[in-house]
C-alpha cells in the first residue's frame, strides 16, 4: 500500500484489468498519442496523462488511438461492448457528450431492455467533470445528472484515488454500461491505495464520518469539501455524518434516508447546476421518504444556473466552497 | 519551579495522523493518575479511551470537545497548584507557537515490508531494534498487522517485533492452501525461517492464537513464549454466524453489527473502521480465501482442531488472556486449563481484548517476555 | 457469381419471406392490429437477401427503422418477430422492443433502429470486435439516404478507413427520406464519398437480386481478406409509405404499380431462375405457398398470444442493479 494519486490509481485499475482480461481494450482521442506522427510514441497518454504508459505495455492493438470522432468511437465501443469485447473509452471532457450522447443513451444504455435482456453491453465511459481549471463553459460541466437520468447506465463518481480504483475495477468488471466521472482538478490528489486489483461495488454509499447534528450528503469532489467543512464544524461542537454516495446510478437511497433520520437535517453538495441535479434528486427522495424524520427544510449547496465562466475571480465564485457547506449547516443548526 | 507537562495527541498505530477528543472524562482542578481514563479520542480507524500518560493536577484543557487535532497537538496541560495561571498561560502559548513552526513531528513512518517464504509473499511490519528474542504478533481471522495498533509500538520499546500478515490477509498472498492451522502455522514457520529468526516468543489473537499454539507444540524449540488472546483450538465452539456474517457482509450497514460482535462496547466500532475492513475484503482473492479458511477451521460451525488434550505438553511458558463478554470464542476455553498454561480473564471485554483492553495485555505480555 | 440450386432457393424463401411478412404487416396495420410505428422493406427484398445470404451467425449487421428484411434474412425468427410486433410476450425481444427494435445478437442482427445513423458506429465496434478477437466476421452497417447524411455515418467511414476495420456500408437509397427526395437531400453522390474517404464504392440496381449478390460477394470478401471498408450505393423503391398510414402524396401516382409491374425483385428473380431452368416454376410456387401459409400462422398465433405483464416492466434494464 501506498499513497498514489487520482491519475495512477486510474491507471493502475486500468492496466490490472488489461493484465487480468485480454478483452479489456482503451479507446479514445490522445489516450497513447502521437498516432501516425513522427515523434514520440505514447505522446500523451490522454490530455492529463492519466494513460500514459499503458500503450507500451498493451500495443496499440489494446489502446487505440481514435480520430477525433466521438459519435463514432463512442458508438464502436458501445458495438464492440455488445460483440464480445470490454472497452473502456474516454471521453475526453464530458461537456462533448453533445456530439455522441446518441450513442451513449439511445444505443448502448437500451440494448438490453429494447432487445428483451438478450444483450449485454459492458462498456465503461470514463469522462472528465467539473470546474476549477480555468477552462470555461464547454470543459467545466458536471453533467452526470444527465446520465443519470438515463435508465440502463450506471453512473460512479470516485471522490478519491481510493475510491477511483476501486470503482473503475469494479466499472470494467460490471456487465452493464457505466460512465466513469473523473473530476479534472483531483487527479493529483493523493490517498492511500493498495497495489492490489479490488473492486467497490456500486450503489454502496460510504459514510466518512459519523456525527449527530446534521448529514451532508455530497457527490465527487464536493465529498472533500464537505469533509472539510465537518472538520471546522467539530471545533464548534457541530458535528456531522458526511455520506458519499460513489455513485449516482444506482443511488444508496437507504443510506441516504438512514443518516438523514438519525440526524434530522441534511445539507446535499452537488457541483452541478441547480435544476434537476443530484441534490434536487435527494431532496425530493428525503421529502417524500423521510419527512417525518426531518428537523428543518433540506439545504442545498450546488453550482448557480449558468455555465461556467472563465475568469478565475468568477469561477472560483461559481463553485460550492467548504465555506459555503460550512454556512449551510450552521444556518441549519441555527434555525431549529 | 515545579515542573509543567503537556498532554498531547497520542499515535495509535501507524497510519494515524489525528484525533477527535470525542469528550473528556476529567476536568480542570482534577488530581489525576497515570493510567486514569481522561478522554474519549476517536481516530479514522477506532473509538478508544486515551490513558493519561502522566499524573498530577490536571490545570488546563487546551482541546474541546469535538476538535480534531493532528498527533502531537497540545491536549491538556498537567502542572502542580504551586505553578501560576499566567506560566501555564505561557507554555500553552509557546507550545502551540512551536508545533504550529514545526508541525506535527511525524517522524517517517515505518512502512510495511513483504518477503517471500514458503512460496507466499507475506508482509510484515517490524518495529524496534532490541537484540535478543524477537516477538511475532499474529492476528486473527479477518485481522491484519494493524490489530496491534494499542500494542506494538509499546512493546517495540523493548524488543525486536514483528506483526505479520497471515496468508490471505492484510498485504500477503491471498493464496491459503487447504486453509486449516497447520498450513497457516506452516506460513509462520516459513516466515521466521525467510527472516533469520530461530526462536521467537509468540502473541497471537483467536485463531493466530490457535496458530501459536499450533507452534509451541509441534515446534518447541522456535517458541521461548506464547500468549494466546482469545485463542481458537481450545473448544469445540465458535459463534459462526460471526464468520459466516463477516464473510458474506460487502456493505458497511451489513457488516458493522458482526464487527460490534467483536467488542463489548459497541461503540468502539467506527465508521472508518467498517470501511477498513470492507478494503480488505474487496480485494481480489480475499472472499476465497476465507471460505477456505472457515471451510477448514470451522467446519459446519464447529472448530475443527482441539489443543486441549495436548496443553501438558507445553514446555514454554504460556498464557491465555481472555474477555469474558467474548461472543465469538466463549471465554470458558480459558477456564479449566492445566497449569501450563496460565489463564487470565477480564470482565467487560470482547474478543478484541488487546484493543479493548491495551493496557493490561500490554503489561501481561510485557510481564511474560521478561520472564 | 454461380450459386447452387440451394443458394437460389434460400435467396428466394428469404426474400419472399419478407415479402409476405411486409404484406401482412400492413394488412395487419391498416385493421388497427398493430400499435406504434412499421415501416415496411416491401420491394426492397433483393438488399437484405442479396448482402445476408454470404453471411454466417460471426458476421454482424446494424439496421435500420425499415428493419423487417434485414431481420429475417439475417436469420431471426419470423414467428418471434411477429409476436415482437404485436409487442406479445412471446416475441423476439419480449414485447419490449417492436418493430423499430427487433434484434438478436445470436444471430448477429444487432438491432432495427429508430435512430436514422445509429447503427454506423455499432458497426464499427462489431467489426473491432471481429478483428481483435479475430473470429474472422465482417459487419455490416446498411443505413437509408436519409442515414447517409448523418454525422455518425459520415464519422464511421472514417473511423472504419484510419481503423482499417472489416465494416461495409450499405445505402439502401429508395429514393425517399420520409417524405423528402434524395435526389434533392444528398449532397454529392455515394460514390464520391467512399472515394473521399478512401475505400471502395459500388453502386448497384437494388431490384436485382443477382447484381447485389455479386457486388456483395466482392465487399465482404475484401472484408474478410482485412483489407478494409468498402460502400454499396443500393438504389431500389419501398412499396409502402415511410411507415404504414403514409398516404405518400409526394410519389407520383403511377411509381408505384410501374415498379411493382417492371422491378419488381421476385419477378425478377422468377423470371431469371426460370429462363435459365436453374429452378422449376412449381417449385417456386410451392415455396410462396408454404411461406404464405407459416406468415399466416404465425400472424394468428401472435394475435392470439399473451401480452406482456407489470412483471416484465422493470426486467432486463440492468444485468444487475
Amino acid at each position: 500500500m501506498a499513497r498514489k494519486s487520482y491519475r495512477q490509481a486510474i491507471n493502475e485499475a486500468l492496466r490490472q484489468e488489461m493484465e487480468r482480461d485480454s478483452r479489456v481494450i482503451l479507446m479514445g482521442e490522445d489516450v497513447a498519442g502521437g498516432m501516425g506522427a513522427e515523434g514520440e510514441d505514447d505522446a500523451w497518454g490522454g490530455p492529463l496523462g492519466v494513460t500514459k504508459g499503458l500503450m507500451p505495455i498493451f500495443g496499440r492493438e489494446r489502446v487505440l488511438d481514435t480520430p477525433i470522432t466521438e459519435s463514432a468511437f463512442i458508438g464502436a465501443a458501445a458495438g464492440a461492448a455488445a460483440t464480445g469485447l470490454r472497452p473502456v473509452a474516454e471521453l475526453m471532457f464530458v461537456d462533448f457528450m453533445g456530439v455522441c450522447f446518441d450513442q451513449i443513451f439511445n444505443q448502448a444504455a437500451k440494448f438490453r431492455y429494447m432487445f428483451g435482456g438478450k444483450a449485454v453491453t459492458p462498456l465503461v465511459i470514463r469522462t472528465m467533470y467539473g470546474a476549477g481549471f480555468r477552462a470555461a463553459s464547454q470543459h467545466s460541466q458536471c453533467l452526470y445528472p444527465l446520465f443519470t437520468h438515463i435508465p440502463g447506465l450506471k453512473v460512479a463518481l470516485p471522490s478519491n484515488a481510493y475510491e477511483a480504483k476501486g470503482l473503475l475495477i469494479q466499472a470494467i468488471r460490471d456487465d452493464d454500461p457505466v460512465i466513469f466521472f473523473e473530476h479534472k482538478a483531483m487527479y493529483d490528489e493523493e490517498a492511500e491505495v493498495p497495489d492490489e486489483a479490488y473492486a467497490i461495488p456500486f450503489g454502496e454509499a460510504n459514510v466518512t464520518r459519523e456525527g449527530e447534528d446534521v448529514t451532508i450528503i455530497a457527490f465527487g469532489r464536493m465529498v472533500n469539501l464537505a469533509n472539510e467543512a465537518a472538520d471546522r464544524l467539530a471545533k464548534d461542537k457541530i458535528s456531522c455524518t458526511v455520506v458519499d454516495p460513489r455513485t449516482t446510478s444506482p443511488l444508496d437511497t437507504e443510506t441516504i434516508l438512514e443518516t438523514a433520520a438519525e440526524t434530522g437535517r441534511v445539507v446535499v453538495v452537488d457541483e452541478a447546476h441547480p435544476r434537476c441535479n443530484m441534490a434536487t434528486d435527494v431532496a425530493a427522495l428525503l421529502v417524500q421518504e423521510a419527512f417525518g424524520d426531518l428537523k428543518a427544510p433540506v439545504r442545498m449547496v450546488t453550482g448557480p444556473h449558468a455555465p461556467v465562466p472563465f475568469s478565475p475571480a468568477l469561477e472560483d465564485l461559481y463553485i460550492p466552497s467548504a465555506a459555503r457547506i460550512e454556512a449551510a449547516v450552521r444556518e441549519l443548526v441555527a434555525g431549529s | 519551579m515545579a515542573e509543567i507537562e503537556a498532554i498531547v495527541m497520542p499515535k495509535w498505530g501507524l497510519a494515524m495522523q489525528e484525533g477527535m477528543v470525542a469528550s473528556w472524562l476529567v476536568e480542570e482542578g482534577e488530581e489525576i493518575e497515570k493510567g486514569e481514563e481522561i478522554a474519549d479520542i476517536e481516530t479514522s480507524k477506532i473509538a478508544n479511551v486515551f490513558e493519561s500518560p502522566v499524573e498530577g493536577l490536571l490545570r488546563r484543557l487546551v482541546a474541546g470537545e469535538g476538535e480534531t487535532l493532528p498527533v502531537g497537538a497540545l491536549l491538556a496541560v498537567v502542572a502542580p497548584e504551586e505553578v501560576g495561571d499566567a506560566a501555564i498561560d505561557a507554555f500553552v502559548a509557546d507550545f502551540q507557537a512551536r508545533f504550529a513552526a514545526e508541525g506535527p513531528s511525524v517522524a517517517a513512518a515505518p512502512e510495511p515490508q513483504t518477503l517471500e517464504a514458503g512460496g507466499r509473499r507475506l508482509r510484515y511490519l517490524e518495529l524496534g531494534d532490541a537484540a535478543g528474542t524477537p516477538v511475532l504478533l499474529v492476528h486473527g481471522f479477518g485481522g491484519d498487522l494493524n490489530n496491534w495498533l494499542f500494542n506494538q509500538e509499546e512493546l517495540a520499546e523493548d524488543y525486536r517485533t514483528l506483526a505479520i500478515d497471515l496468508p490471505g490477509h492484510g498485504g500477503s498472498t491471498k493464496e491459503v492452501g487447504e486453509g486449516d492451522v497447520g498450513t497457516l502455522a506452516a506460513a509462520v514457520l516459513a516466515f521466521m525461517d525467510a527472516s533469520g529468526i530461530e526462536r521467537a516468543h509468540l502473541v497471537g489473537h483467536s485463531l493466530g492464537g490457535a496458530i501459536c499454539i499450533d507452534l509451541a507444540l509441534n515446534h518447541p524449540g522456535r517458541v521461548a513464549s506464547l500468549t494466546a488472546l482469545a485463542p481458537a483450538g481450545l473448544g469445540p465452539e465458535i459463534d459462526i454466524a460471526f464468520i459466516d456474517g463477516f464473510i458474506a457482509s460487502n456493505r458497511a450497514r451489513k457488516l458493522r453489527p458482526f464487527l460490534e460482535m467483536l467488542v463489548h462496547d459497541p461503540a468502539l466500532v467506527t465508521a472508518e473502521m467498517v470501511e477498513d475492513v470492507l478494503r480488505f475484503k474487496r480485494l481480489d482473492g480475499v472472499e476465497a480465501a476465507l471460505n477456505t479458511i472457515a471451510q477448514a477451521c470451522f467446519p459446519g460451525g464447529r472448530q475443527s482442531l482441539e489443543f486441549e488434550a495436548r496443553l501438558e505438553e507445553l514446555r514454554c511458558p504460556a498464557q491465555v488472556i481472555w474477555g469474558k463478554q467474548d461472543r465469538i470464542l466463549p471465554a470458558s476455553h480459558g477456564e479449566d486449563l492445566p497449569e501450563t498454561l496460565e489463564a487470565h480473564l477480564f470482565e467487560d471485554a470482547g474478543h478484541l481484548i488487546h484493543m479493548e483492553r491495551a493496557r493490561e495485555v500490554n503489561a501481561l505480555i510485557g510481564a511474560m517476555l521478561r520472564r | 457469381m454461380q450459386l447452387s440450386r440451394d443458394e437460389l432457393v434460400r435467396a428466394y424463401r428469404t426474400m419472399r419471406t419478407i415479402r409476405a411478412f411486409e404484406d401482412r404487416v400492413h394488412e395487419e396495420f391498416s385493421a388497427g392490429n398493430i400499435p406504434g410505428f412499421v415501416h415496411l422493406y416491401a420491394g426492397e427484398e433483393a438488399s437484405a437477401a442479396g448482402f445476408c445470404l454470404h453471411l454466417e451467425d460471426r458476421d454482424n449487421i446494424a439496421s435500420t427503422h425499415r428493419g423487417h428484411g434485414h431481420s429475417i434474412a439475417k436469420g431471426c425468427d419470423v414467428r418471434g418477430m411477429m409476436h415482437e410486433i404485436f409487442g406479445r410476450k412471446e416475441g423476439l425481444c419480449g414485447g419490449k422492443g417492436g418493430s423499430m427494435h427487433i434484434a438478436d445478437l445470436e444471430k448477429g442482427m444487432m438491432g432495427a433502429n429508430g435512430i436514422v445513423g445509429g447503427g454506423p458506429p455499432l458497426i464499427c465496434g462489431a467489426a473491432l470486435s471481429a478483428k481483435y478477437l479475430k473470429t474472422g466476421g465482417v459487419a455490416i452497417a446498411f443505413v437509408g439516404d436519409g442515414a447517409s447524411n448523418q454525422g455518425t455515418t459520415l464519422e464511421s467511414y472514417n473511423l472504419a478507413k484510419v481503423w482499417n476495420l472489416p465494416a461495409i456500408f450499405v445505402v439502401e437509397d429508395n429514393g425517399y427520406a420520409e417524405s423528402t427526395a434524395s435526389a434533392w437531400s444528398v449532397g454529392g453522390s455515394q460514390l464520391d464519398r467512399a472515394k473521399g474517404f478512401g475505400m471502395p464504392g459500388h453502386q448497384v440496381d437494388g431490384h436485382d437480386f443477382f447484381a447485389v449478390h455479386e457486388v456483395a460477394g466482392e465487399v465482404i470478401a475484401r472484408a474478410r481478406a482485412g483489407e478494409g471498408p468498402s460502400l454499396v450505393h443500393v438504389k431500389f423503391s419501398r412499396y409502402y409509405g415511410h411507415f404504414e398510414g403514409d398516404a405518400m402524396t409526394y410519389r407520383a401516382s403511377d411509381e408505384i404499380p410501374r415498379l411493382r409491374k417492371d422491378r419488381d425483385c421476385l419477378e425478377l428473380f422468377r423470371k431469371r431462375v426460370l429462363e435459365a431452368a436453374l429452378l422449376e416454376e412449381s417449385e417456386l410456387d410451392g415455396i410462396d405457398e408454404e411461406i404464405n401459409s407459416h406468415v399466416a400462422q404465425v400472424t394468428d398465433e401472435a394475435k392470439a398470444a399473451p401480452m406482456p405483464t407489470e412483471r416484465d416492466l422493470l426486467t432486463d434494464v440492468y444485468m444487475r442493479y
